[in-house]
């Protein structure tokens, strides 16, 4: 909020733009925070068994007992849930505005550019390529164990990440860069449909599933993973938010303010990879979070200060991914939909509003 | 503040180990604006490059003061030297005074927060450009001329000792070009610091710039502009068609019966 200040300070103490600024960053952020709360209290209750909501005040207060079945409901599916759909929608929301700012690019975003197919690579090679015989496969995780399987993902989302930003250095039309990463998804895939053609049916069947993006994959042990994965990647972007305030004038005008500008690019490389593979070994690639988030954050802040806008794409991430996994749930009905028809349904017309209203809607911050 | 100001010792510039250029040497002094005159593609560009460290020289030395510009680590140079650069980029929501407020980056804490001192620089430097009512204005409502005004405020919101600018009146009408270059001059007097600016435009130079380095095909003259009017501009700049009135300051067409011009 320091730079609402500051600027408030140039015009005047008085000048109603900043004043206004200031107030409409105070609302969004105490709305989304309530939105968060709602929805989190919401994911807690609804699922393909809704537990009453007096069970969830009661779990909450912790006066709920031991041997209620409601109990099992909540720990057992929908808290997990709830706290992967917390995780997973910060990390790819954070991300995805890192990654817009460092391409200069509004459609910039994990699953656009190939990064999450990357990360799928990884996970394909750690599980179908090693020959172990688990059936269940989230869970499971081949014999590198979770660890090893988040690994083998972050180093995949390293490598497109890489690959794709090299690209980005010659290519500067949003275009073209969307058809490079489509490129790379393609490549990336034919080496997953590889691995997949010799692998065994029944494990083919939970990485189709997988690749689909589901939040209902976790157990409450596979958070003390995800959740520092993301802490990590989160902390990382924040550290690096001044500097990218600069770099939205570009790479040389942030030179020329002091800014170590390879030394960000590298922090930021690393928070997206960490973040982007962490999240798709849990929740498969999860699509349009990382782009539809930080549009939407800008419309509702109309702020251009990544402090401000770090921590708000976070929050709002977060409550929107709890919503989609609710919505992927169905409740009420014993099925699920995949998270990704969830989300392709919110994140599909943004980016069909971007492309025609490119101009208004830039990259910066 | 004064010193020596910017001082080239036979400095090469060039892409990969290839020179553009024979070695320059030249002066820009402290309180003056110096302009870089030269044909397009001739290397104004990248001797701005090479002065503000944005590429390797490939021999000699740019001298702020009497320190090594390229040796200078880059928050400390950010402190000492600004730079406007023609490079275009798309705003998004960013407003006037945050742009400017981006100046004081090499100022700031790793969080970027400003100060009160951090605060009368922005302040300061907005006024010198008369851009105070810009400040809540997004940049991408604004029009060239107050962009530009924007992002020169940025670099003098930098307190630079030498203050650079590639190109900055290429996007503005003939009057905003004399009004930019005498907006330099009076921050060149102000903070005694020397400003080099680059243009095409020869005629605006010749009207409000102090000293001149003119690349005249493979060497750069240097001197004042009324001394570079009178015998370097005109060769520099000619062509069969056109010809420099080096008394009016101005270029027009060859009278057909002095030049047969091939049109």
């Amino acid at each position: 909020m320091t730079t609402v200040g500051a600027v408030e300070g140039i015009a005047s103490e008085v000048s109603p733009v900043a004043v206004h600024r200031r107030r409409r960053t105070v609302i969004a952020f105490a709305a989304v925070t309530v939105l968060l709360v709602l929805v989190l209290g919401a994911a807690l209750v609804v699922g393909s068994e809704t537990v009453p909501v007096r069970d969830v005040l009661r779990w909450l207060t912790g006066s709920l007992p031991a041997d209620e079945p409601s109990r099992g409901l909540i720990e057992q599916f929908h808290l997990p849930r709830a706290l992967t759909g917390v995780l997973a929608g910060a990390g790819l929301a954070v991300v995805g505005l890192v990654m817009q700012t460092l391409f200069a690019n509004p459609l910039a975003d994990p699953y656009i550019l190939g990064v999450s197919s990357g990360a799928g690579l990884g996970v394909a090679v750690s599980v179908l390529g090693t020959g172990n015989a688990a059936v269940a496969f989230v869970s499971t995780f081949g014999v590198f164990g979770r660890w090893g399987t988040t690994a083998a993902a972050m180093t995949g989302a390293l490598v497109v990440m890489g690959v794709v930003l090299l690209a980005g250095r010659w290519i500067s039309s949003v275009v073209s860069l969307l058809v490079v990463g489509v490129m790379i998804g393609a490549a990336v895939g034919a080496a997953v449909s590889l691995l997949l053609a010799f692998a065994d049916p029944v494990r083919l069947q939970k990485y189709v599933l997988w690749s689909l993006g589901s939040l209902d994959g976790t157990y409450l042990g596979d958070l003390v993973v995800l959740g520092p994965v993301v802490g990590i990647g989160v902390v990382l972007a924040v550290l690096v938010s001044p500097s990218l305030n600069a770099l939205v004038l570009g790479e040389r005008y942030a030179r020329t303010m002091g800014v170590r500008v390879r030394g960000v690019r590298v922090v930021a490389i690393v928070a997206t990879s960490v973040v982007c593979g962490g999240v798709t070994a849990f929740c498969g690639p999860i699509a349009f979070l990382g782009l539809a988030v930080p549009q939407l954050a800008r419309m509702l802040l109309r702020q251009a200060d990544h402090r401000i806008m770090v921590p708000f794409c976070a929050l709002l991430g977060a409550a929107v991914c709890v919503l989609c996994g609710i919505v992927a749930a169905l409740p009420g009905t014993a099925g699920t939909i995949p998270l990704n028809v969830v989300t392709a349904v919110l994140g599909a017309p943004v980016v069909i509003a971007l492309l025609i209203r490119n101009r208004t809607l830039g990259a910066g911050g | 503040m004064s010193g020596a100001g910017l001082v080239l010792q036979e400095l090469v510039i060039g892409y990969r180990r290839v020179p553009l250029l024979p070695p320059i040497s030249a002066t820009a002094q402290p309180g003056r604006v110096t302009v870089l005159l030269g044909p397009n593609g001739s290397g104004k560009s990248t001797l701005l490059r090479t002065v503000a460290a944005l590429q390797p020289a490939l021999g000699g030395s740019a001298t702020l003061d009497g320190a090594p510009l390229a040796a200078i680590p880059p928050r400390s140079r950010a402190r000492s030297l600004a730079v406007v650069l023609t490079d275009r980029f798309d705003p998004g929501l960013l407003r006037g005074g945050e742009v400017v407020a981006l100046g004081r980056r090499p100022y700031t804490g790793a969080a970027g927060i400003l100060r009160a001192d951090d605060r009368a620089a922005v302040e300061r430097a907005l006024s010198a450009l008369h851009a105070e009512s810009l400040a809540d204005v997004p940049l991408a409502e604004m029009s060239d001329g107050q962009r530009q005004r924007i992002l020169i405020a940025r670099a003098l919101a930098q307190d630079p000792a030498l203050l650079v600018l590639d190109e900055p009146s290429a996007f503005l009408d003939a009057p905003g070009r004399i009004e930019l270059l005498a907006v330099l001059r009076r921050i060149a007097e102000d903070r005694s610091i020397p400003v080099l600016v680059s243009t095409h435009d020869v005629e605006a130079a010749l009207r409000a710039g102090q000293d001149g380095w003119v690349i005249d095909g493979r060497v750069l003259r240097t001197g004042t502009v009324d001394a570079l009017r009178e015998n370097v501009i005109g060769p520099a700049f000619a062509t069969g068609v056109v010809e420099f009135d080096s008394e009016l300051g101005i270029f027009r067409l060859r009278r057909p019966h002095s030049s047969q011009p091939h049109l």
